[in-house]
C-alpha cells in the first residue's frame, strides 16, 4: 500500500470516527469501539518491540496501568484536558520503556520476559500505596462535558481512534524504514547484526521507548471512559496476555497482523461478554492462543502467505 | 610488510581461569592475505572476537587504520571497515537474501543505491538467482556465500573469514577461494581462519599458528608448515 493511499485511508477513518457520534445513538457501539481500539493500540505498539525485535514484553499491563494513572494524576493535579493526559501518559510510558530497556535489554530471551512481568507488580504496589491518586480504594474521575461530541463516551471513542491511527502509522513507518531491518536482524541474530553495523542496543532502546509510550496512551482515555479506576483492573495481567496474543494471532511481521488480531480477539471477547460469564474471557483467549500457536505459528498473515505459496506451486 | 592496516598489541582475554588469548601481538599489512591456523581451542576465534569487538579484551589495544578502536562497540568497528563471517552461518532468517545484504548497506548507501549494490554483490558471489528467496531456504554453500556477501556489503577494508570453507566439497572450496582471491584483488585485506590446510596455504601469503592463546609461528606458509613446534601441536608430530 502506498503512503498516499495509507494517508487517505487514515484520514477517512478519522473523519468517519468524528461523524459516527452524530449518526449513531446506541452508546454500546462506542463502548465496544473503545475497547477494540484500545486493543489495536496495545497490540500494534507491543509488536514494535515484541514482534519486530523479538523481545517478548510481559509488562504491557504495567504500561497501560501507567497510562491510566498518569491521566488520573494530571486530572487531579491540574484538571488536565484529555489531550494533555494522553501526552503525559506517552511521556511516562516512553520513560518507563527506556528505563526498562536500559536495565533489561542486555538480558536476552526468557530472562527479559520475566523482568518485564515483575514491572506490573512493582507499579501496582506503588499505586496501591499512593493516596493522591486513590490508592487501593481507587479514584473517581468525573470528566467535563465534551464540546462537540454528544457524550463523553463518544468523545473518548474518537480520541482513542485518533491514537490508534497514530500508533498504526508509527508502526508502518518503522516497518518501511531501515529501523525495521535493524530490528529484524537483531531478532534473528544480535551478534551478526552488530557485526553488520547495526547499533543493536540503541535500536532496542528506541523500540522499547516507542512501544512503551504508545501502549501507555491506550490507558490514558480510560479514566474518562470508566469514570472510576482501581489498581486491580488497571494493572490486570489479562492485558499482558492479550498484548501477546493479538499479534501472535494476526502475525507479527507486519503492522496489519496485530490490527487483525486485535479486531478478532476483541470481537470474540465482546461476543463472549454478552453471551457467557465474563470470567470465561480469559479461557477463550488462552484457547484461541493455543489454537494459533499449534495451527498457525506465524499468525493469520503467515497462514495466508503459506496458502498463497501452496497455490502458486500447485 | 606495507604499513599495517591492523595492529594487535598485547591483547589478552581470559575466561575465568582459562587464558584464551595471551598477550598477542600481530600486524596485518594493507591488502595482505593472512592465514591463521591452530588446533581447536587455541584462541583463533577469541582473537577475532576481540578484533571485531564481540569480546572485550582484558588488556591490550586494537589499532585499525591508525585509529585505536579498542573501546569502540562492535557496530562502529563494522562501520569503520572491519567485517567478518561466522564459523556457523548466521543468516537473518525471516528476511530474503537481498534484504540480508540491505542490513549493512543501510549504513553505507542510500536506499536506491543500496538495492542496486546488493544485487551487484549477490551477482559477484553467484547468488543473484536467489535474491528474493528466504535466507533460510539456502543450501550450505549458499549460506556460506551469503555470509561473505553480507560482510562485503559493509564495504570492508578488512575481512575476517572464519572457517568459511568448513563442510564444503572440493569444487565448492575452489569456488569460495576464487571469490576471496577476487576480493583481495579489489584491495580488501583478508584474514582467513581455516582448518583445511591445502586451502589456507594456497590462499595465504603469510601464516600464523596459534596454540593455547599464543602465536607460536609466524611466516611464509611453507616455513610455518615445517616449523617443528607447529608440527608438534598441530599435526601431532
Amino acid at each position: 500500500m502506498s503512503s498516499w493511499r495509507f494517508g487517505f485511508g487514515a484520514l477517512a477513518v478519522v473523519a468517519a470516527g468524528a461523524a459516527l457520534p452524530h449518526l449513531v445513538s446506541n452508546s454500546y457501539v462506542f463502548y465496544a469501539g473503545f475497547i477494540t481500539l484500545q486493543y489495536v493500540i496495545v497490540a500494534t505498539a507491543w509488536n514494535i518491540l515484541g514482534g519486530y525485535a523479538g523481545y517478548v514484553n510481559f509488562g504491557a499491563g504495567a504500561f497501560v496501568g501507567l497510562g491510566i494513572y498518569s491521566a488520573v494524576f494530571l486530572f487531579k493535579a491540574i484538571a488536565a484536558p484529555l489531550w494533555l493526559q494522553v501526552l503525559g501518559a506517552a511521556a511516562a510510558g516512553g520513560l518507563l520503556g527506556l528505563g526498562m530497556g536500559y536495565l533489561t535489554l542486555r538480558i536476552q530471551g526468557v530472562f527479559f520476559s520475566i523482568a518485564t512481568l515483575a514491572l506490573t507488580i512493582v507499579l501496582n504496589t506503588i499505586v496501591v500505596n499512593w493516596s493522591f491518586i486513590g490508592g487501593a480504594r481507587g479514584a473517581t474521575v468525573l470528566a467535563p462535558a465534551p464540546v462537540w461530541f454528544p457524550s463523553i463516551v463518544s468523545y473518548v471513542f474518537f480520541a482513542t481512534l485518533v491514537l490508534a491511527v497514530i500508533t498504526v502509522a508509527v508502526a508502518r513507518w518503522i516497518e518501511r524504514s531501515w529501523v525495521w531491518r535493524g530490528l529484524a536482524a537483531l531478532r534473528a541474530n544480535e551478534q551478526a547484526a552488530e557485526c553488520c553495523g547495526t547499533p543493536t542496543l540503541k535500536l532496542k532502546l528506541f523500540a522499547a521507548t516507542v512501544s512503551g509510550a504508545l501502549i501507555a496512551t491506550a490507558g490514558a482515555p480510560y479514566p474518562y471512559y470508566a469514570s472510576y479506576v482501581e489498581p486491580g483492573s488497571a494493572f490486570g495481567l489479562t492485558i499482558a496476555l492479550n498484548a501477546l496474543a493479538m499479534p501472535l494471532i494476526g502475525g507479527t511481521r507486519s503492522w496489519i497482523g496485530p490490527v487483525i488480531g486485535a479486531l478478532l480477539l476483541s470481537s470474540i471477547e465482546q461476543a463472549a461478554t454478552v453471551t457467557i460469564p465474563t470470567e470465561v474471557n480469559l479461557l477463550i483467549v488462552g484457547l484461541v492462543l493455543i489454537g494459533f500457536v499449534v495451527a498457525a505459528p506465524d499468525g493469520l498473515l503467515g497462514l495466508f502467505a503459506r496458502r498463497q505459496n501452496q497455490g502458486a506451486r500447485a | 610488510m606495507s604499513e599495517p592496516v591492523l595492529s594487535v598489541r598485547g591483547v589478552r582475554k581470559r575466561f575465568d581461569t582459562l587464558i584464551a588469548v595471551a598477550d598477542v601481538d600481530l600486524d596485518v599489512g594493507r591488502g595482505e592475505k593472512l592465514g591463521i591456523i591452530g588446533p581447536n581451542g587455541s584462541g583463533k576465534t577469541t582473537l577475532i572476537n576481540c578484533i571485531t569487538g564481540v569480546l572485550r579484551p582484558e588488556r591490550g589495544r586494537i589499532i585499525f587504520e591508525g585509529v585505536d578502536v579498542s573501546r569502540m562497540p562492535t557496530y562502529r568497528r563494522a562501520r569503520a571497515g572491519i567485517a567478518r563471517s561466522f564459523q556457523i552461518p548466521r543468516p537473518f532468517v525471516g528476511m530474503s537474501v537481498v534484504e540480508n545484504l540491505l542490513v549493512p548497506l543501510d549504513y553505507v548507501e542510500s536506499k536506491e543505491e543500496g538495492v542496486a549494490r546488493a544485487h551487484a554483490i549477490l551477482a559477484s558471489v553467484g547468488l543473484q538467482s536467489r535474491a528474493g528467496d528466504p535466507a533460510e531456504s539456502l543450501s550450505h554453500l549458499e549460506l556460506r556465500k551469503l555470509e561473505l556477501a553480507r560482510a562485503l556489503a559493509a564495504a570492508p577494508r578488512l575481512l575476517i573469514a572464519d572457517e568459511v570453507m568448513a563442510g564444503l566439497s572440493e569444487p565448492e572450496i575452489d569456488e569460495m577461494l576464487d571469490i576471496l582471491f577476487e576480493l583481495n584483488a579489489l584491495g580488501v585485506t583478508i584474514i582467513m581462519i581455516e582448518h583445511i590446510m591445502h586451502a589456507i596455504t594456497r590462499f595465504s601469503e603469510r601464516l600464523v599458528c596459534m596454540e593455547t592463546g599464543r602465536i607460536i609461528a609466524n611466516g611464509k606458509p611453507q616455513d610455518v608448515a615445517r616449523d617443528p613446534e607447529v608440527r608438534r601441536v598441530y599435526f601431532g608430530k
